[in-house]
């Protein structure tokens, strides 16, 4: 199997909220810190990938934001007046304005439109070879396999047109395990979990996308083995500790029961992910950041715990 | 929350993907029925599967349940009203929709079967937010409960929530609709003179652009119902009868999106009920008494170890390495809470409507679960 970051097109999705955008970011960091010439690009547009790397609000237009990672937001319609005028030639017409406020009603009743232009977009990047990798923060676990398989949907109902010429490539370079794959990022909770194992399943029957690892996020250390367990039990139920002490030490001992309760019950989750998920699929585990905010040392210390994963 | 709930008939939970609107929304609405009484139905969207077995729901779509008395017999609660529970099923209740407004049967038949329109029904103008509006409208309508309790779909923009009815409505009177479609009303209108067809010709193909804009005309004939109905349901979450509960955790992003929330409300005069504060760090972790100690048992865990070993009767070594993991565990807890006491002393909302509920260490898969999260809120 490839490596993961020797792929050229990396997509990040997962469950809102369960940390895709770190994850993206700190894959995007990683690899540039490795020296491949990285993009990041975020789907959302008002997400807030910029954050993670503290760089100012992304645009379409890529932007430098540490050696090596350039960052980008993306926009359809920006991509649609560069498809017009880099593919189509046509400089004008991409400065018509109705178009763009036509071209609003035309993505939203036609499937795939606005799709394409998305995730075309970044497999354009890939084609014209102007980076390393490109790792993508998609759209949550609902929305990513409506876009991959965008270009199937387009050539149903498009019968010609320039669009339709497009998908060709497309599908070559998304079904293409070599240069394509997909990240999904869970917590070991109930619903990310099984909006993973449901998503795998639809990738594997609805895409041509290669699903290339499960990243699972925010995992609490293990604070004891089972000798360690049965300490802490006996200190947790006698005076001796607050003796030696002479303070009160109960509120560490109820945060030493929250950690283990928590990771217990999500230890249930996760074991229910990996039974569900084929066995050779890399699961890589990024541990719970316990930090006062998150920028970019906090990206930092997620893509130096993802690149020890990841064997680096 | 008492008042609040036995003074309003519809109360709408939002906020951020993955704060814990479902299950607050259920919680709320077992406790509504529980202890102020009357017919309560919780309208959910995309429950967890377990919390959806817990309400009776597997596998009913659109369809109102009652959640079994035999369900708060077996946690020993005896409700003074009943509880009602239904799933929102996107796609059938556009159907539906569409099914009212057509003029006829035909052209109902035409749109559900047009290529386009699933696509359609599937995302425009926040199809999801307004049909979830819809759905409301409707059972409200009905008059068979005396509280309804929505949960909503995740937004990115809170606003889309609020705005779905109104966009729908412009959407359908917009001047570039009118615009893309005029060609195929009228062949007055040559189509090739105008450079925007020239360009989508170009990029779709004439066919594609035909069928939109036929799928367009169809569904125009809708128009008036659609506008009409729209107005109704924003005047409905408008009525007095109706409150909104903001729900989110104390991180920073959710917070903000919460606060922004909170601010459009009250810009658009709807009513705030409350903000609900889920997944709280317990307020020990905050103690500064117990950071000192937490310190000393990582410094010194090894004399510490010496004293308290042999009392104990346990080895020493494992218990230094207890007591080490111990203060070490909860000096990364603290920083978290405090990070989150600092979020909420930020929050620009007036304590009195905040509820706070703690982080609860297992999942929430039962009625007697939700009771106990509903308390929390309810007090
Ligand atoms: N391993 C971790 N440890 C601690 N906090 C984390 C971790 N991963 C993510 N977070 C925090 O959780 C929050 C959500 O993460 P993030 O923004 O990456 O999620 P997302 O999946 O991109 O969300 P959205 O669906 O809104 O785009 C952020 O505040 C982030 O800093
Ligand atoms: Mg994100």
């Amino acid at each position: 199997m490839t490596d993961l970051l020797d792929r050229k097109l990396l997509f990040v999705t997962g469950k809102g909220g369960v940390g895709k955008s770190t994850v993206a970011a700190a894959l995007a960091l990683l690899a540039a810190e490795r020296g491949k010439r990285t993009l990041v690009c975020e789907f959302d547009a008002k997400g807030n990938l910029a954050d993670f790397f503290e760089s100012g609000p992304t645009r379409f237009q890529p932007r430098e934001v540490a050696a090596g990672l350039f960052a980008m937001s993306m926009d359809p319609e920006e991509s649609l007046k560069e498809y017009l005028t880099l593919q189509l030639r046509l400089p004008l017409m991409a400065r018509i304005g109705p178009l763009a406020r036509i071209f609003e009603f035309v993505a939203t009743a036609a499937p795939g439109v606005r799709e394409i232009l998305t995730v075309g977009k970044v497999v354009w990047e890939v084609r014209e070879a102007r980076w390393d990798l490109v790792v993508v923060d998609a759209s949550a676990t609902g929305h990513i396999v409506g876009q991959l398989t965008a270009p199937q949907a387009i050539n149903e109902l498009v019968q010609v047109g320039a669009i339709r010429q497009q998908t060709d490539w497309l599908v070559d370079i998304l079904s293409d395990p070599v240069r394509t794959g997909l990240v999904i990022v869970a917590t070991p909770e109930e619903m990310p979990v099984n909006e993973t194992i449901e998503l795998a399943e639809r990738l594997e029957n609805e895409t041509v996308v290669d699903l290339a690892a499960v990243v699972v996020n925010r995992v609490l250390p293990e604070l004891f083995g089972r000798a360690e367990e049965e300490v802490f039990d006996r200190l947790a139920g006698g005076a001796e500790l607050n003796d030696a002490l002479a303070a009160d030490a109960a509120p560490i001992v109820e945060g030493a029961r929250l950690a283990v309760t928590l990771r217990r019950s999500r230890a249930e989750h996760l074991d229910h992910l990996r039974d569900s998920l084929p066995s050779d699929l890399p699961l890589l585990y990024l541990p719970y950041l316990f930090v006062r905010s998150h920028g970019m040392r906090s990206t930092r210390q997620a893509a130096a715990a993802l690149g020890a994963e990841l064997g680096y | 929350m008492e008042q609040l709930f036995a003074a309003k008939e519809i109360v709408i939970s939002c906020g951020s993907g993955g704060v814990g609107k479902t299950t607050t929304a259920a919680a709320l609405a077992a406790m509504a029925a529980t202890r102020v009484g009357g017919r309560v139905l919780v309208l959910t969207v995309d429950p967890a599967r377990r919390l959806a077995n817990a309400l009776g729901l597997e596998g009913f779509g659109n369809v109102e349940k009652p959640v079994p008395a035999s369900a708060f017999a077996e946690v020993g609660v005896a409700p003074r009203g009943e509880l009602w529970a239904a799933m929102l099923d996107t796609k059938q209740s556009w159907d539906n929709l569409v099914q009212r407004h057509a003029p006829d049967a035909l052209t109902a038949q035409r749109i559900l079967d047009n290529p386009l329109y699933q696509n359609v029904s599937g995302r425009f103008v926040q199809s999801h937010d307004y049909i979830a509006m819809e759905r409301l409208f409707e059972i409200h309508t009905g008059g068979q409960y005396d509280l309804i309790v929505v949960d909503t779909p995740p937004t990115r923009n809170a606003l889309d929530l609020l705005e779905a009815p109104q966009r729908m409505a412009e959407f359908f009177s917009s001047r570039f609709l009118r615009l893309l479609i005029a060609p195929y009303r009228s062949k007055l209108i040559n189509m090739a003179s105008r450079p925007f067809y020239q360009v989508a010709d170009r990029i779709l193909g004439s066919q594609f652009l035909q069928d939109i804009a036929e799928f367009f005309i169809l569904f125009q004939t809708m128009y008036a119902g659609f506008v009409q109905r729209a107005e109704a349901v924003d005047r409905l979450l408008h009525d007095k009868r109706t409150t909104f509960i903001v729900v989110s955790t104390l991180e920073a992003a959710p917070l903000h999106e919460a606060e922004f929330f909170v601010d459009a409300l009250s810009d658009k005069r709807f009513h705030l009920g409350a903000v609900v504060l889920n997944k709280v760090l317990p307020a020990y972790l905050l103690e500064a008494g117990a950071a000192v100690v937490a310190e000393r048992l990582v410094k010194d865990a090894a004399p510490i170890a010496a004293e308290v070993a042999p009392r104990a009767g346990c080895a020493e070594d494992l218990v230094e390495r207890v007591l080490t993991e111990m203060g070490e565990n909860f000096l990364r807890f603290q920083l978290v809470a405090q990070r989150e006491a600092e979020q909420r002393s930020e929050l620009a909302v007036s304590p009195e409507v905040v509820a706070t509920v703690p982080y609860f260490e297992s999942d929430i898969y039962d009625l007697g679960g939700l009771l106990k999260l509903g308390e929390q809120i309810w007090s």
